[in-house]
C-alpha cells in the first residue's frame, strides 16, 4: 500500500508540474461557485498556492468560508480522454498569506509563474495557500484512489 | 554555435542567425571595403535568453493585454516601456553570462563600441526597417556592452516596432534579433550617401557632417549636402549651412562641441573625397542590386562603411500618415531643448498675452458687424494656436518619455513607471486653478449666511468677498462650463461655477484639493542622480528638469489654449445675447443671424438616453463584472459610477463618485478633487486625466476598454489602481 501512495503522489505531482491551471471551488451562502487559478504547490503537496485580486469573489468566498476544492487533469479535448486523461481532485482549507513572510512560497510559485510577477506585486493582490487535505485521482474512466496528506 | 561571432564566420552562421546588418557587412567586407571591426551576438543567444528566463511568457502576457487595433500609440509606447523594462530587470543566466563575457572581454575590451540591432529581415530585403530597433553608440566595457545586448533585444517590440508589426511580421514565438557589436570609429568626419534622391531619380545625395554622425542622423546637426549625377557622380550642387559645432564620443554617449574656425569655413569632405564616398556607393548598389543607404565615415583618409540597406523612403511604403507622425515625436535631448525654449519663452507668454488682448476688449461697444468681424478674428487666433498646439506643444511631452527611458536605463527598477514619481507636483496650472476652487467653497463652508443665499440663487453683491474671488477666478480661468465643449454651454456662466463650489463645499475642509497626496521623492532623486557617473550628473540633472516642464506643460499649455477658446465663446456668446435681447435692433438681428456662428439651429440640449425597453431586459441578463484596463494610479476606491458623457455632466458631478469617461480633457479636470476614482477610456499613463488623477493620490486606470457600455451609471463599482480592474457590485450569486 505505502508503494502504491507513493506512486500515487508521484502521479499527482506529474501532472501538477504539467498543468499550469486549475479550477477552483468555493462557496458562499449555499451557493458554489468555480473559477481558474494558476496555481503551484509545495514538493510534499501539501500546500497549493495561487494569487488572487480581493475584489473577486473566489476571494470573498473562500475569506467567508476556507474549505475549497481543486480540480487538476491532462484533457486534451479529445474522444480518448475518457480513458486517457488523469484527473485529481483535492480538497483543503484555503488562508490568505503574507506574500513577505511566505516569501519562499511564493518564489515557488513565481518559478512555475513567473509571468505573474507584477500582478503578485500590487497590495490588492492576494497570496492564497490552501492547506490540502485529500486527494481523489481519477484514471482509465473510473478509477478512483482517494489519499489523505498527513501534515 | 559561439555566443559572439567574428565577421569571418558570419556566412557560416547564416542571415537567419546573424540578421541583415551583419550580414552586408560582411559581404561588403568581402568587397576589400573597408569595415570597422564588427561582431554578432547570433540570434540563438536571444531566443536561449527570452527560454530560460520564461521573459517570453511574460512578453506574450504584455502584448496580449489589449488587442493593439484597440490601443492608441500612447498605450503602444507604454506597452514597449514595460517589455523594454522586463528585459533590463531580467539578468541574464549565469551560464549566457559567462560565455558572451568571455568573449566580448577578448574581443572588445575596454575599447568603446556601438551595439547595434540586425533582425533576420532587416536591411538585406526589399523593405528596410530603419529606426525601429536601437543602435547604442560608445559604449566600453562588458557589463555595458552586456546591458546594451539587452536593450537592443528589448527593441524587437519598440514602440515603433509594434506600430509596423504586420509588416515587420513581428511575432513572439518566431520573432528573434542578433546584435552587432561594432568598434567605434573615432572620426572626425562622417555622414549618409544616399545612392538614389527620394526626391530627383536622376540624383544621388551626399550629406556630411564634422564628427560623429550621430546628430546628423538625429537632426541635430544640419550637414553640407552635395547633390550628385546619379551615373558620373559630377556635383550638381552643394548646399553648405552655418556650420558651429559637431557631435563627439564622451564616456558613455555622444556629446556636442564647437567647431575650429577652419572648420567653420570648410566643408567636411573636399571633391575627390565626395567622388570616392560616391564610387564606394556605386560600388554597393552593384553589390546589393538596388541603390543603397549607406553610413560611412573617414578616420584621416580611410573611407569606412559603418551601414548599408536598400532605400525606401521613410522605411515603408507607408500610406498610414498617423503612424508616420507618431515616430516624429520620438525626439532627441537637444531637439527637446531647443522646443522648450521656444515654448516657455516665446509661445506661451504670446498666448497669455494673446487672451489677455482679447479679453480686454469690451465686446458690448462693438456694432453687429463689428462683432461678427471679432468672432471670426477669434476663431482665426484659436485656431492658430490649435496648429503650435500640434507642431510643438504635443512633441514636447515626448520629454517625458525621453526621461522615462533614460531614468530605468540608469535606475533599472523594478516599477517601470518609477520615474513618474519625480515628475509629479510640478505646480500645474489646474492644480492652481482647483486650489482657488477650493478657497472660495471655504468661503462657502464658513458662511452659513453665504450658503444660504447660494442655494437660493442670491448672488452676493459685488463687493462682497466672495463675488470678488469669483471674479478673479472667472478673469483667469474662465467659468468652465464654456471651455467645457461646445458654446452652447456658455449660457450657464457663473451659476455653473458656484454650483460646483456648492459641490465642494460639502466636502470637509482637509479632504482633497490643495491637500494633495504627498510622496517622498527625495531617495528616490538621489538614487536617480547615484547612478550616473560623476561626469553624466549635470546630464541627468538637466533632463530630470526637462522631463518636469515637459510634465508641467503637458498639462498648463491645454489651459492656455483653453483661455483663448474661452475668449471665441465669450463673442459666440455676445452674439447669441443680443439675437435673443428684444431690444436688439431688426437689421443687427438680421446680420446675426446670417452669421455662421448663430445661422446654425442651436443644438437641443441632451436628454438622458432612455434605454430602449429591449435593452432593459437585456442587461438583466448581461452585466460586466470586470473590466481591465492599465493601472494608472494606485489605489483601491469603491463608489457610485457617474458616466460624464457631455460637459453639461462634469457640472453636476457629485462628490465621492467615480468618474468614467471616454477621455478627461484638461479643462475638465476641475471636478478630479470631488471623484474618489478616474476610468478611462482612453489609454496611456501620461493622459492628462491620469496626471491630475495621481496628483491626488486617487486610484485611475485608463484604456478600459468600452467601460461607458459596459458600466451603469449610478451603479457601485470598485476601482483597483493597482491592478487596473473594475468591478462591478452585482447582485451574489
Amino acid at each position: 500500500m505505502e508503494n502504491n501512495r507513493k506512486q500515487t503522489l508521484e502521479q499527482i505531482a506529474a501532472l501538477f508540474a504539467s498543468q499550469d491551471l486549475a479550477v477552483l471551488s468555493t462557496q458562499k451562502d449555499n451557493q458554489p461557485y468555480a473559477s481558474l487559478v494558476a496555481f503551484a504547490t509545495s514538493t510534499d503537496l501539501g500546500h497549493l498556492y495561487f494569487l488572487t485580486p480581493t475584489t473577486t469573489r473566489k476571494y470573498d468566498h473562500l475569506t467567508a468560508n476556507p474549505p475549497v476544492a481543486i480540480l487538476v487533469n491532462d484533457s486534451r479535448n479529445q474522444a480518448d480522454d475518457i480513458y486517457r486523461a488523469v484527473s485529481v481532485t483535492g480538497t483543503g482549507r484555503a488562508a490568505v498569506v503574507d506574500k513577505v513572510k511566505e516569501k519562499d512560497a511564493l518564489a515557488l510559485f513565481l518559478k512555475k509563474h513567473p509571468h505573474l510577477k507584477e500582478f503578485s506585486r500590487a497590495p490588492t493582490t492576494a497570496f492564497i495557500c490552501v492547506a490540502m487535505h485529500r486527494y481523489y485521482m481519477v484514471s482509465r474512466f473510473q478509477n478512483v484512489v482517494e489519499l489523505e496528506i498527513i501534515p | 554555435m559561439k555566443p559572439v561571432l567574428q565577421s569571418k564566420e558570419f556566412s557560416a552562421a547564416g542571415k537567419d542567425q546573424v540578421g541583415g546588418k551583419a550580414w552586408c557587412l560582411a559581404k561588403i567586407s568581402g568587397q576589400g571595403i573597408s569595415i570597422p571591426k564588427t561582431w554578432c551576438v547570433p540570434c540563438a543567444v536571444y531566443q536561449d535568453f527570452i527560454s530560460q528566463t520564461r521573459l517570453r511568457d511574460r512578453i506574450f502576457l504584455e502584448i496580449n493585454r489589449k488587442p493593439f487595433e484597440q490601443m492608441r500609440w500612447e498605450e503602444i509606447w507604454d506597452t514597449a516601456l514595460r517589455i523594454r523594462n522586463q528585459f533590463l530587470t531580467t539578468p541574464l543566466p549565469p551560464e549566457i553570462r559567462k560565455d558572451l563575457a568571455d568573449l566580448i572581454d577578448a574581443y572588445c575590451g575596454e575599447k568603446p563600441v556601438a551595439v547595434r540591432s540586425s533582425a533576420p529581415g532587416e536591411d538585406g530585403s526589399a523593405a528596410s526597417f530603419a529606426g525601429l530597433h536601437e543602435s547604442f553608440i560608445n559604449i566600453s566595457g562588458t557589463d555595458d556592452i552586456l546591458k546594451h545586448i539587452r536593450l537592443v533585444w528589448a527593441s524587437l517590440y519598440s514602440d515603433a516596432a509594434l506600430l509596423y508589426r504586420k509588416e515587420l511580421g513581428l511575432d513572439i514565438r518566431t520573432s528573434r534579433m542578433a546584435v552587432v557589436i561594432q568598434e567605434l570609429i573615432p572620426s572626425d568626419r562622417s555622414g549618409i550617401f544616399f545612392g538614389v534622391n527620394p526626391s530627383d531619380a536622376g540624383e544621388s545625395l551626399l550629406e556630411a557632417v564634422y564628427g560623429l554622425n550621430q546628430a546628423l542622423v538625429d537632426g541635430d546637426i544640419a550637414p553640407d549636402r552635395w547633390h550628385l549625377h546619379r551615373s558620373s557622380g559630377r556635383i550638381i550642387r552643394h548646399e553648405s549651412p552655418a556650420r558651429d559645432r559637431c557631435a563627439v564620443a564622451v564616456p558613455g554617449g555622444v556629446s556636442f562641441t564647437g567647431l575650429s574656425s577652419h572648420q567653420v569655413d570648410t566643408p567636411p569632405l573636399n571633391d575627390r573625397e565626395v567622388r570616392r564616398v560616391w564610387e564606394t556607393g556605386k560600388q554597393l548598389e552593384t553589390l546589393f542590386d538596388r541603390p543603397q543607404d549607406v553610413e560611412w565615415t573617414f578616420l584621416d583618409d580611410r573611407l569606412i562603411i559603418l551601414q548599408s540597406r536598400p532605400i525606401t523612403s521613410t522605411g515603408f511604403t507607408d500610406t498610414d500618415e498617423k503612424r508616420a507622425w507618431y515616430l516624429t515625436l520620438h525626439r532627441s535631448y537637444e531637439n527637446l531643448q531647443a522646443l522648450h525654449e521656444k515654448i516657455t519663452r516665446d509661445l506661451i507668454p504670446e498666448m497669455i498675452a494673446e487672451a489677455e488682448r482679447l479679453g480686454s476688449k469690451p465686446l458690448a461697444d462693438l456694432s453687429a458687424q463689428d462683432l461678427c468681424r471679432e468672432i471670426e478674428e477669434r476663431q482665426k487666433i484659436y485656431d492658430h494656436w490649435v496648429s503650435v498646439y500640434w507642431a510643438d506643444f504635443i512633441p514636447f511631452a515626448h520629454g517625458i518619455r525621453l526621461f522615462g527611458q533614460v531614468y530605468n536605463d540608469a535606475v533599472t527598477p523594478e516599477d517601470p513607471y518609477e520615474f513618474m514619481a519625480l515628475l509629479e507636483k510640478t505646480g500645474l496650472k489646474s492644480m492652481e486653478r482647483n486650489q482657488l476652487l477650493e478657497e472660495l467653497a471655504e468661503m462657502i463652508r464658513s458662511d452659513a449666511d453665504l450658503r444660504v443665499r447660494l442655494e437660493k440663487d442670491l448672488a452676493p453683491g459685488p463687493d462682497h468677498p466672495f463675488t470678488r474671488l469669483l471674479d478673479t477666478f472667472i478673469g483667469q480661468f474662465g467659468d468652465l462650463s464654456c471651455t467645457t465643449g461646445s458654446g452652447s454651454e456658455c449660457q450657464y456662466g457663473a451659476s455653473a461655477v458656484i454650483r460646483l463650489l456648492m459641490e465642494f463645499a460639502r466636502r470637509p475642509a482637509s479632504a482633497g484639493s490643495g491637500m494633495p497626496h504627498q510622496r517622498d521623492t527625495a531617495a528616490l532623486k538621489e538614487q536617480y542622480m547615484a547612478s550616473f557617473p560623476a561626469h553624466r550628473r549635470a546630464f541627468a540633472q538637466d533632463l530630470l528638469h526637462l522631463g518636469r516642464e515637459s510634465y508641467r506643460l503637458r498639462d498648463d499649455d491645454n489651459i492656455h489654449l483653453g483661455r483663448i477658446e474661452a475668449r471665441l465663446f465669450e463673442a459666440v456668446q455676445e452674439g447669441q445675447r443680443r439675437l435673443g435681447d428684444p431690444a436688439t435692433e431688426e437689421k443687427d438681428r438680421d446680420m446675426l443671424a446670417r452669421f455662421p456662428a448663430f445661422s446654425a439651429a442651436p443644438a437641443a440640449p441632451k436628454q438622458p438616453e432612455a434605454p430602449a425597453a429591449d435593452e432593459t431586459a437585456a442587461r438583466r441578463w448581461f452585466r460586466s463584472r470586470q473590466i481591465v484596463g492599465q493601472p494608472a494610479g494606485p489605489g483601491i476606491a469603491t463608489g457610485t459610477a457617474r458616466l460624464v458623457k457631455t460637459p453639461q455632466d462634469l457640472l453636476s458631478f457629485k462628490q465621492g463618485e467615480i468618474l468614467v469617461c471616454q477621455g478627461v480633457d484638461p479643462n475638465m479636470t476641475f471636478v478630479i478633487p470631488l471623484a474618489s476614482a478616474v476610468v478611462e477610456e482612453r489609454g496611456g499613463m501620461l493622459i492628462h486625466g491620469a496626471i491630475i488623477a495621481r496628483e491626488y493620490g486617487l486610484p485611475c486606470i485608463t484604456g478600459a476598454p468600452q467601460a461607458m457600455q459596459l458600466i451603469q451609471d449610478g451603479t457601485r463599482i470598485t476601482v483597483d489602481g493597482y491592478l487596473g480592474i473594475i468591478t462591478s457590485h452585482t447582485k451574489g450569486l
